[in-house]
């Protein structure tokens, strides 16, 4: 049976994992490589590296990490932040990303998707959705969740697949940072009414959030960062007692 | 020296970098000459099955690849091309495996993306695996269970996780990509 994926998400900085403490500010968190090969020991599926320097002068800095990580990283990974054109796509998936995130790029050029996906396959595209519940009406964010589109999350999540992508990395905004749980309402909408694997993210805190979100939703991945970086959940235990829920896990 | 087929398939870095890893020296090349002297060769591959057999046909190595003697692993599209005919792209293949490769039907989640594990696993790649073991795969086409199937997993349907024939040996899933159980799958081709 096809297991549920636990995924850590790095963030990254010109080439160092970053930690966010109590929204004062970034601290340095080391080497994104060691990290990446800590968590795969401890079992990680899959890793998610979010490069939040993301500008183009930086990009050279982003593609030399992601040749030094698809030397060492043993599973498979996804690449995103401020990726914006199809030469970006190319550059990081030579370097040996196997997925790549888009997030501000396709909702102001929704055919970027398209060329990905015919150029690389939808297998590699993965649309990243910052959405946020406005009025009961669940808006679809960009640019790091400081701009509002007129978007509706569903309908953005249709649009896109029906465009190429692969897979879709949710996160929920009222969630993020929370510790109070996935956004189970909007992962149910989301997963029943879309053909693609669906990443939940977004306010995950303890173990059971995990167990919730398998239970309730249809999302075939959970991903977290903080929770696992500052080992508030151990990766081992996680995947124990979701085994013990009888939720297939690897 | 170890040979990856160089095509117009992806993913073919990650599995110099497993191959790195495990300490062996490996050329990417698609020179007939340096295929036939290689003592193994691996045929990787993300890719799409007309415009790969298209490619191979261009460069004669649809010829080329069913008369290797030396040991050969074909991983995704590679096991792919190695079988007789794809509904992908309506392609008749390298016919090594006299296997079919049809689509999943969408009766869940296509492509099968993720981890999974064996119903059975025999053969000599699945040697010291568990059929507990998880594999990592990604693909929207399977090969349908034939006399050459070594091991079975299933998604939607039963299909050919692996198969082997002769010096042939091919898996659907990625053993690159699958952590240290994945490696284990390659040391057993890299032994043989």
């Amino acid at each position: 049976m096809l297991k549920r994926r636990i995924i850590p998400c790095l963030d990254i900085k010109n080439g160092r994992t970053v930690k966010g403490i109590n929204f004062e500010g970034l601290r340095d968190a080391g080497d994104p490589v060691e990290l990446a090969l800590r968590y795969i020991q401890e079992g990680a599926d899959e890793l998610v590296f979010l490069d939040i320097s993301a500008t183009e002068e930086k990009r050279a800095t982003l593609i030399s990490l992601v040749e030094r990580i698809a030397k060492h990283v043993t599973i498979p990974f996804t690449v995103g932040g401020g990726i914006n054109s199809v030469a970006a796509v190319s550059d990081i998936l030579k370097a040996g990303a196997d997925k790549i995130a888009i997030n501000s790029s396709a909702v102001k050029n929704p055919l970027l998707i398209k060329e990905l996906a015919e150029t690389y396959g939808s297998q590699c595209v993965v649309i990243a959705i910052d959405s946020k519940n406005l009025n009961g009406i669940d808006t679809v964010f960009i640019s790091g969740g400081k701009i509002e589109t007129p978007l509706e999350t569903l309908a953005w999540a249709q649009k896109a697949v029906e465009l190429g992508v692969g897979e879709i990395l949710l996160t929920s905004m009222d969630r993020d940072g929370t510790k109070i749980g996935f956004d189970i309402p909007l992962l149910q909408k989301i997963c029943s009414m879309v053909s693609v694997p669906v990443i939940a993210s977004g306010g995950a805190g303890t173990i059971d959030h995990f167990t919730e979100i398998f239970q309730q939703t249809k999302a075939t991945g959970g991903l977290a960062a903080s929770i696992f970086h500052f080992g508030e959940i151990a990766i081992p235990d996680l995947k124990e007692t979701l085994k013990t829920k009888n939720i297939p896990i690897r | 020296m170890i040979a990856i087929l160089k095509y117009n398939a992806g993913n073919i870095r990650s599995v110099q970098n497993a191959l790195d890893r495990l300490g062996y020296d490996a050329v990417i090349t698609n020179d007939p000459s340096v295929l036939n002297t290689s003592e193994k060769i691996i045929i990787p591959g993300v890719g799409e099955a007309s415009s790969a057999m298209r490619y191979l046909k261009e460069h004669k190595l649809d010829v080329l690849i069913p008369q290797l003697e030396q040991p050969v692993l074909g991983i995704c599209l590679g096991l792919q091309l190695l079988c007789s005919y794809s509904e992908e792209g309506d392609t008749d293949c390298l016919g090594v495996f006299d296997n079919k490769v049809l689509k999943f039907p969408e009766t869940d989640l296509v492509p099968h993306m993720g981890w999974n594990h064996f119903r059975e696993i025999n053969g000599s790649l699945g040697k010291s695996i568990s059929p507990l073991e998880n594999m990592y795969f990604v693909h929207s086409f399977y090969a349908e269970i034939g006399i050459y199937t070594q091991a079975i997993c299933e998604y939607i349907v039963p299909f050919s996780a692996t198969l082997e024939k002769n010096n042939f040996y091919a898996t659907q899933f990625h053993p690159e990509k699958s952590a240290s159980i994945g490696e284990q799958i390659l040391k057993n081709f890299l032994a043989l």
